[in-house]
């Protein structure tokens, strides 16, 4: 999987701060749709560490997402950030963690219906138990946002600017940290594994141990994404945790481009915005994103990262 | 010493036999060729003793440790080094980085994990040491699909080196190769054997006659014939099982 090189990373540079700089001029209607479409980010960007990381495919990854999610609902109201972030990781890395061991007894199509199976039973935990709140959803307190006593009480008008801010400032550590994790010894294994897990294997590494560690951390930081939702809507619902919102996120990253740590960047932007473009022309909204997205993957096969890089060779 | 030591070995897929009750050991200093006609089991054995299958009975001791329920990874880590029969590598990926991957295996646990490849004296140091015993230090940088047939199989060989396992298993290191490529590697075979238990599986008898210590003859998945080369040669069973078939 392909880390932007220098030039790659300033333009994503550029591009956070351009993002960072909306709450100048931009209604806050559309700070939301970029909170919306960072938190996509975060979440396909967790996926990717499983998909074009470790070449894995799973569907049941959206699991964690909603995990991470009712994290807050699960916790007392009103409590610091700093309290429900970890603990919406810890959550969703412990879920991931089971759901690995077992379904990383398979691989290929058998891991995607296994995920895609777990995935589904902790979709229907939280819609069918009391534990959940509710098939409908549940609305919550935000966290408060206190970090070792002290407080930034947010007037209303400059709320959706702060869950920008934060939620860009999230995506921005969460790429930075695995850019810099697919340089490390365990990043090269990883690589690896996607391109020849037997050959791995009898040169001594005990992939499915390394497959767990990029499973688990994958599922921790798509809990990181689904807190970041829930904080900014301050609303929970099941359907975090259905397997076709993680196939979203699927679909983001062939998108972006499935050889590209920042593809699922791109591809979530992307696909936040074509959403929100097809419904200024029609309400049949699905039909465009459907046949726009066939056609990029036509057209592009490495995705929007792609784009550049093609000719040059 | 031995090295690797084999109790009748037998795996059955089935209702064939494809290995059956196969002994045989390799010591350090000693380059063992195991030949036979296809579908003698050659395979199999070399996929048994790596641990890619399971034996249905028998043993397999590693420097006297009982490895036969170990699985493949464990053994590579505790001094086994193959290549394959069909190029099995990373072909996105530069030699260097193949090598230094397989360089990089032997020590790899969780305290290891999050150091920075590019700056890993280890691995950098043992994937450039097997490179250039190999002889392709030079094309280090390429990428592996690019490389030409003869150095995919040299490559396969440096991987099999890294980290110095006690046994090396390499299975037809010379296939698709013509006669001046495979000649520098069967020197290069006669001197890996002296400091590591070759096992070597060969279906070209002129390479094997001439770097072999010891030859083991399969047929059928058992040992039909056991011994020095020119006892092998001269041997009537074998000629009539094996030789005269080419002939």
């Amino acid at each position: 999987m392909l880390v932007a090189g220098r030039r790659g990373s300033l333009l994503l540079a550029l591009a956070a701060l351009l993002v960072a700089a909306l709450p100048l001029f931009a209604s806050n209607y559309h700070l939301q749709l970029a909170s919306t479409a960072l938190v996509a980010a975060m979440f396909a960007l967790s996926l990717q560490l499983v998909v074009g990381g470790a070449g894995m495919v799973s569907l049941g990854h959206a699991a964690f997402f909603g995990i991470g999610a009712y994290a807050i609902h699960l916790l007392p109201a009103g409590i610091s950030i700093a309290l429900t972030l970890p603990a919406a990781m810890a959550l969703a890395a412990i879920a991931a963690l089971a759901v690995g061991a077992l379904s990383l007894r398979t691989r290929g199509f058998f891991f995607l219906m296994t995920t895609l199976a777990f995935g589904q039973m902790l979709f229907f935990v939280f819609h069918d138990t009391p534990l959940g709140g509710g098939k409908d959803g549940v609305f919550i307190t935000r966290p408060a946002l206190e970090l070792f006593g002290l407080a930034w009480e947010i007037p209303r008008r400059q709320r959706a600017a702060a869950m920008l801010w934060i939620n860009l400032g999230l995506l921005a550590a969460m790429y930075v940290g695995l850019a810099l994790l697919m340089r490390t010894l365990f990043g090269r294994a990883l690589l690896g594994i996607r391109g020849n897990e037997d050959r791995m294997r009898a040169l001594g590494y005990d992939t499915r141990t390394v497959k767990l560690a990029a499973f688990v951390l994958a599922g921790a930081l798509a809990g990181v994404a689904g807190h970041c939702q829930a904080m900014t809507e301050a609303f929970v619902t099941p359907e975090m945790l259905a397997w076709h919102h993680g196939a979203e996120a699927l679909l983001m990253i062939l998108l972006g481009g499935l050889g590209a740590l920042h593809g699922p960047i791109l591809g979530a932007f992307a696909y936040v915005g074509l959403g929100e473009a097809s419904t200024l022309i029609t309400e049949r909204q699905r039909l465009v994103e459907g046949l726009v997205i066939l056609a990029v993957v036509l057209a592009l096969p490495r995705g929007l990262a792609g784009i550049g890089r093609g000719w040059r060779r | 010493m031995t090295a690797l030591a084999a109790e009748g070995l037998t795996r059955r897929f089935g209702g064939l036999t494809a290995v059956d009750s196969v002994s045989l050991t390799l010591s350090v200093g000693e380059l063992h060729a195991v030949i036979g006609p296809n579908g003698a089991g050659k395979s199999t054995l070399v996929n048994l003793l790596a641990g890619e299958l399971r034996p249905s009975a028998g043993r397999i001791l590693l420097g006297g440790e009982d490895v036969t329920t170990w699985p493949t990874w464990r053994r590579a880590r505790r001094g086994i080094g193959r290549s394959f029969q069909r190029t099995n590598l990373l072909r996105d990926m530069s030699a260097h980085e193949n090598a230094r991957l397989a360089a990089q295996a032997a020590a790899f646990g969780p305290g290891r994990w999050l150091r920075d490849a590019g700056r890993d004296a280890a691995s950098l140091a043992e994937a450039a040491r097997v490179l250039e015993r190999v002889g392709l230090l030079g094309r280090a940088d390429a990428v592996a699909g690019t490389l030409s047939h003869g150095e995919l199989r040299l490559l396969e060989i440096a991987m099999a080196l890294a980290n110095r396992p006690a046994v090396l298993l390499l299975d037809e290191p010379l296939a698709g190769m013509g006669p001046e490529e495979s000649e520098p590697v069967g020197a290069l075979l006669r001197d890996l054997a002296r400091d590591h238990a070759l096992l070597l599986i060969e279906h070209d008898m002129d390479v094997v006659f001439a770097v072999a210590d010891r030859v083991t003859v399969m047929v059928d998945g058992r040992v039909l014939e056991h011994g020095v080369p020119t006892a092998i040669r001269a041997s009537a069973a074998v000629r009539d099982a094996y030789l005269g078939h080419g002939a």
